[in-house]
């Protein structure tokens, strides 16, 4: 067994007196391997990726990036490491009164002290890349653009650029389409996977719909009250695992249409 | 490839107004402090007073002019309550004359501009008036805050009469009702729980305005305080200070508890 | 609804007698109280003077008439005086309030405990007590004159904006303070990037209005010794000078408004 980039071990976490939201949750993530997350409202998703960059204090377990144990470090080394993980969010969690330019410039509040952040005076190195992961996203002619004067799908490449501007080793992405329309939703995930294939790096991603899952990640985990049911290849995916995760229902499991070519991402925005 | 630059763009786009705003605030800034005249030695004196009165507030001195106090407070509390009913039933025809949806133009512009006058002076001011007027003492004081509550009151009312759906009152007129039928059946339904809220928030307010107009003589716990910051008494002070705010934090939690109640 | 059996006939009324008499007991208290009020500031008042009191207006009125113009030469110094005791305080209150305001609002108080029950006293004490009794207490310990208005603006006014910015930053969305954090940011950098920009328009809101209160504010601080046209306004009405005192109201209604609508522009445009 080779050890992952990121590895999970007997993560549980339990809000309160309720029940466990994450039970034993153990798994391990190699490098480049972009992974689907899919269960029941209330598996436990969120929770599971919030632990990791420790948004949410996980009850017992390990997680392991790298070498380091992301669990038991104090304030200072947990900002260190959060700067090493990525994250996009379904609602984009951007700054609205911000521009476009100063959320991606946010990524890299990490590395750069207060009053450099104040008056936004951040090294040259971190312009070049936002002007890059600018053109990447298609939005270079929206720089100064203020983030509450973009369409949904704009936000959201906002969201996805912001975290590649921390240079992360891992990415952790919940749900990024559940806000955006069918098309506009592929768009995305097909931007967010072929920037962390060109890049090699690992993601998880939280996901409802199970044909985009199926047709954009390789591997799934499938997670029903908290507890991991499935972990294996996207092709492997079939009506009586989804039975095992969701519960019975009568799975419309057709072969999802391949689609015709390789729109680009930007072509309903012109 | 050429260095890629990127500044923040300026709030205000344009250079000159830029510059000349950012200009005209420093220089006003120079201006009014280099206009301050200060007299150093005085405040280096003082701040060993305050320091006094700050030690005061922990050993306030309710005894030795409890009388005055006592009596200072229950004037401001009588002043506070019949002020405000005076107000309350004052405002009710006003707001009804400054709402445009009820009132022909000419009681309009009479009831607009008499809110606007009430409510442009500082209650104090108006307290100089009505003390040359009926003489120092807390009627005064009632006189004074009855004239601010009036315009306060009637213009949060008036705003909320001319917010009304229009359509009940054109089906009351439309069965023949009289002016006072629409005023009783169209308007008092939607303006008398509000009206509650209203009176308690300006009680509150008449509180704290009647511990200061005594200043000027209208009566209430100002002129003790005043009397005993005169005469350098930082116990007294303190302790009517310290009733002051004990008073509005109870009143304002009782208001509160109230307009909750009423919700 | 309230339906009681009387003869076996229901009847229908709006409340139940126990409610019926608490309202009663309600309403005997106010007339109480209000009578009692009524009874205690009669005692305290000279009627005599009162039964004169039209009389009297009518001649008040007729000395304030016309206002005394050629006064107005030595109401601008006061005026500029009135002006920058607002515009200074409101100033000195924002340096003051907004960080006791983050100390205050529960999602940006700093994990100290103790902390933010303090911030909370702070503004709540500053707002009890009226710009005029601040002045009083300050003319008292640092001599008449402008800065003693200044400051007791200024104290005044650190309630007030301290607990509408402190209601604010409560209100201010969480999804960006997360998406910042998990960046990795420092939670002062937190605050500037996520928080700030979301109050921004509150606070200009927030800043602009006070700062019109204060300008009438201001205007009476005089009264007690705390500089602007307040102190001309004492001095006029002690030597009976009412047609300067019309004057003077004259050009504090003139400030008022001017004040008043120059709010208003810039709070319809930040908003
Ligand atoms: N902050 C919280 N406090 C208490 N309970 C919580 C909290 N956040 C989540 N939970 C509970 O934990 C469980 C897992 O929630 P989680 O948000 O991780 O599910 P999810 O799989 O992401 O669901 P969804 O698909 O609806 O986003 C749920 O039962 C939820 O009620
Ligand atoms: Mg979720």
């Amino acid at each position: 067994m080779s050890l992952g980039l990121l590895r999970l071990e007997g993560l549980s976490k339990r809000y309160g007196k309720d029940a466990p939201a994450l039970d034993d949750v153990s798994f391990s993530l190699d490098a480049g391997e972009v992974i689907a997350l899919i269960g029941p409202s209330g598996a436990g998703k969120s929770t599971l990726i919030r632990c990791i960059n420790r948004l949410v204090e996980p009850t017992a377990g390990r997680i392991w990036l790298g070498d380091t144990d992301l669990t038991s470090l104090d304030r200072r080394s947990l900002r260190q490491a959060r700067r090493r993980i990525g994250m996009i969010f379904q609602e984009f969690a951007l700054v609205e009164r911000l521009s476009v330019m100063e959320n991606l410039l946010s990524g890299r509040l990490g590395y750069v002290g207060f009053w450099r952040a104040a008056l936004r005076r951040f090294p040259q190195a971190d312009i070049e890349r936002a002007f890059d992961l600018l053109e990447q996203v298609e939005l270079g002619a929206m720089v100064d653009r203020r983030a509450d004067a973009l369409s949904g799908g704009q936000r959201q490449r906002v969201g996805i650029a912001r975290a590649l501007m921390q240079t992360p080793d891992l990415l952790l992405v919940d749900e990024p389409t559940a806000s955006l329309d069918p098309r506009t939703s592929r768009q995305i995930m097909r931007l967010i996977t072929r920037l962390c294939g060109e890049r090699g790096l690992p993601a998880i991603i939280n996901i409802h719909d199970v044909p985009l899952a199926r047709r954009y990640c390789q591997r799934v985990i499938g997670l029903r009250a908290g507890r991991i049911v499935y972990d294996g290849p996207a092709s492997a995916l079939d009506d009586s695992v989804l039975t095992d995760i969701y519960g019975e229902e009568d799975w419309d499991n057709q072969e999802t249409p391949a689609e015709g070519s390789e729109e680009d991402v930007a072509e309903s925005e012109a | 490839m050429s260095a890629r630059v990127w500044r923040r763009p300026p709030m205000i786009a344009d250079p000159r107004l830029r510059w000349g705003l950012s200009l005209a605030v420093v220089v006003y800034l120079i201006l009014a402090v280099g206009s301050l005249e200060v007299n150093w030695q005085r405040v280096a004196e003082g701040l060993e007073r305050g320091a006094a009165f700050a030690a005061a507030l922990f050993t306030p001195d309710f005894s030795s002019r409890g009388a005055d106090i006592l009596e200072g407070f229950l004037e401001s509390l009588a002043m506070t309550f019949v002020s405000t009913t005076l107000g309350l039933l004052l405002a009710v025809p006003v707001a009804v004359g400054a709402a445009r949806n009820l009132s022909p133009l000419p009681v309009y512009l009479i009831c607009r501009g008499f809110i606007a006058i009430s409510r442009s002076f500082q209650e104090i001011i108006i307290a100089i008036l009505f003390v040359a007027m009926l003489g120092f003492g807390p009627l005064a004081g009632v006189a004074t805050l009855a004239f601010a509550s009036i315009g306060f009151i009637a213009k949060l009312l008036a705003e909320d009469i001319e917010a009304m759906d229009p359509k009940p009152l054109e089906a009351i007129r439309a069965t023949g009702g009289s002016a006072t039928q629409t005023l009783h059946w169209g308007v008092m339904p939607v303006v008398l729980p509000r009206l509650v809220g209203v009176s308690m928030y300006r009680l509150d307010i008449n509180f704290r305005e009647s511990a200061i107009i005594g200043i000027v003589g209208a009566g209430g716990i100002g002129a003790t305080l005043n009397t005993a910051f005169d005469r350098y008494e930082y116990d007294t002070a303190a302790a009517i200070l310290l009733l002051i705010i004990a008073i509005v934090l109870l009143s304002e939690y009782v208001s509160g508890f109230i307009r909750g109640k009423l919700r | 609804m309230p339906v009681s059996h009387a003869n076996g006939q229901p009847r229908w009324r709006r409340r139940t007698p126990a409610a019926v008499l608490l309202a009663w007991l309600g309403w005997f208290a106010v007339v109480a109280v209000l009578a009692f009020s009524w009874q205690f500031i009669s005692e305290r008042t000279i009627w005599m003077f009162v039964t004169d009191a039209p009389s009297q207006g009518a001649d008040l009125l007729a000395r304030m008439l016309p206002p005394d113009w050629a006064y107005t030469g030595r109401l601008w110094k006061p005026l500029w005086d009135t002006l920058n005791i607002a515009t200074l305080g409101t100033l000195l209150a924002l340096v003051i309030a907004t960080p006791l305001a983050f100390l205050a609002a529960r999602n940006t108080t700093p994990a100290l405990p103790g902390l933010r029950p303090l911030a909370l006293l702070v503004i709540v004490a500053s707002r009890s007590i009226n710009s005029l009794i601040w002045a009083l207490l300050l003319v008292m310990i640092l001599g008449p004159g402008v800065l003693a208005g200044i400051i007791a603006i200024a104290l005044r006014s650190i309630g007030f904006i301290g607990k509408l910015l402190y209601e604010a930053i409560e209100e201010s969305d969480a999804k960006p303070v997360e998406a910042i954090v998990a960046t990795g940011a420092s939670p002062a950098q937190m605050r500037l990037y996520a928080i700030v920009p979301q109050i921004m328009p509150a606070f200009a809101g927030i800043s602009v209005y006070r700062w019109d209160i204060n300008i009438r504010e201001a205007t009476i601080l005089g009264l007690v010794g705390a500089g602007g046209i307040g102190l001309e306004l004492m001095a006029s009405v002690n030597v009976l000078a009412w047609g300067r005192v019309s004057m003077i109201f004259l050009l504090i209604l003139a400030t008022v408004l001017a004040s008043e609508w120059v709010s208003a522009r810039v709070r319809a445009a930040v908003t």
